[in-house]
């Protein structure tokens, strides 16, 4: 199971091994060879980026957290010896407060933490449900094999992102080809930037139009901070963009490597369809985040004041690296963690992060996973792969990790 | 066991309402709010949770 996709990702001790890494060719669930074995090594090393620069990787659980609730650690990508992910990212714009340090991050985030609150997420429980099974009845109306992404996927962050938002149904069509756009990794840079700029134009135009005439959504929440004068109106667009981007591809993709893996393991899957108990549900949820990883490239921090991480003093102006999925293999935390194991308890996986910046998004996406696990297997229990798993195209290149398209049928 | 909540560090992550629904709730912008300072020992483990699942270290157990 050691064989590489690109061959071994060091050659000798004294090299300083380059990240990211790639993943052994048959096993697109598993963390890559070369981050196990860091780990095991110790909880700190060296690692060699793109451009040259040399932070330091995190590779387990405690020292991650550490870092990450560590307020000497800053997201602002502006800081000296920040590590950046390509060259696409030094000097691109800072999308509102996930690359802002406290107290601007705690300002800006506190504006939008109420929709998220678990009250609000279970009360549009019901619209989750029915836009899943919406979108499952369409499938089953039509001919196999489908593409699981593009059925189902991808439109269900969107519309439930429509409903978060209070976009008007009559405009959900526009969203959602714009939003997919904007998400498809073989987008030319012109046909994202053109989607890019109408999906802003149009949330830019929503919130003036909630200024005069404020409804019970989140715009109309941004656009009350707008008239209290505690926020820009470009400040208001670039915060809804954020919310909208980052419930996204990271919904869609665990939706579709959940799916993957679960038919992969069918003792798994069969006990998730033959429940009726939502805790067996939630718990395959978090097994399912703890187990499988979609932010591949790492959480990261440059350090602002020298700090001391398992003995090692990491300087100020040096990078580090959290990689959380090799953090909720660890096993000190997890026993037995290469195991999927729906009946474990994994609540305590950094699938989300960790510290004050930790995804503000997760009771949503939790209530959206649960909806979907829930769901999905049981309406269609011959649910298979319509290729070969080694046929399924990942997504080792981008920045959230994934799968391109899934054909299923039953 | 008494449980200690520092409001002002909370990210309003939600996740002690999910580990301890009797003992923490949220307010109108997710903030966490305690319902009771006083916690039962069947209660104990649910708290212990919540403290090991806030990202913002801000729930402390101390002794009564």
């Amino acid at each position: 199971m050691a064989e590489t996709v690109a061959g071994p990702a060091h050659d000798g001790a004294d090299t300083v091994p380059e990240f990211p890494m790639p993943r052994a060719s048959r096993c697109p669930f598993d963390p890559p060879p070369g981050l196990k074995e860091l780990q095991e090594q110790g909880p700190l090393a060296k690692v060699r980026l793109w451009d040259g620069s040399e932070p330091w990787l995190v590779t387990r659980y405690a020292e991650q957290r550490a870092v990450l609730g560590d307020p000497r650690a800053s997201a602002d990508t502006d800081q000296p010896g920040y590590p950046t992910k390509a060259s696409a990212e030094a000097g691109e714009g800072k999308l509102s407060f996930i690359m802002m340090d406290d107290p601007e991050h705690a300002r800006l985030r506190r504006m939008v933490t109420a929709p998220f609150a678990i009250r609000k997420v279970e009360a549009l429980r019901p619209a989750v449900q029915r836009i899943v099974d919406g979108l499952i009845d369409d499938m089953l109306a039509g001919p196999g094999p489908v593409d699981l992404v593009e059925a189902f996927a991808l439109p269900i962050p969107s519309l439930v992102i429509c409903e978060l938002l209070g976009v008007p149904y009559d405009d959900h069509a526009m969203f959602q080809d714009n939003t997919r756009t904007m998400v498809r990794t073989t987008a030319t840079p012109e046909e994202r930037g053109a989607a890019t700029r109408e999906i802003a134009g149009y949330l830019a135009g929503q919130i003036a139009r909630r200024l005069t005439d404020p409804k019970d959504d989140l715009l109309s929440g941004i656009a009350g901070r707008v008239a209290a004068g505690e926020l820009t109106h470009g400040q208001a667009t670039e915060m809804a963009l954020l919310l909208l981007i980052a419930g996204h591809e990271t919904t869609a993709n665990m939706i579709t490597l959940g799916t993957a893996a679960l038919l992969e393991h069918p003792d798994q899957l069969a006990l998730l369809r033959d429940t009726d108990d939502p805790k067996l549900v939630a718990s395959a949820v978090e097994e399912l985040l703890r187990y499988l990883h979609i932010t591949h490239l790492g959480r990261r921090r440059a350090v602002t004041e020298d700090i001391e991480i398992a003995g090692q003093v990491i300087r100020a102006g040096e990078g580090v690296i959290m990689v959380n999925e090799i953090g909720n293999r660890d096993p000190e935390v997890f026993e037995d963690p290469d195991r999927l194991d729906i009946t474990r308890d994994a609540r305590r996986h950094v699938a989300f992060g960790f510290g004050v910046h930790q995804c503000l998004g997760q009771p949503l996406a939790r209530m959206e996973l649960q909806v979907v696990y829930g769901t999905l297997y049981r309406r269609i229990p011959t649910l298979r792969l319509a290729c070969a798993l080694e046929d399924v195209k990942f997504k080792h290149d981008a920045f959230i990790y994934g799968i391109h398209e899934l054909p299923v049928a039953w | 066991m008494k449980v200690e909540l520092e409001a002002d560090k909370c990210v309003a992550s939600g996740q002690c309402v999910v580990a301890a629904m009797d003992v923490f709730d949220q307010d109108d912008d997710g903030i966490a709010i305690l319902l009771t300072e006083q916690i039962g020992d069947d209660q104990l483990d649910d708290v212990k949770e919540a403290v090991a699942v806030c990202p913002a270290a801000a729930i402390r157990l101390v002794q009564a």
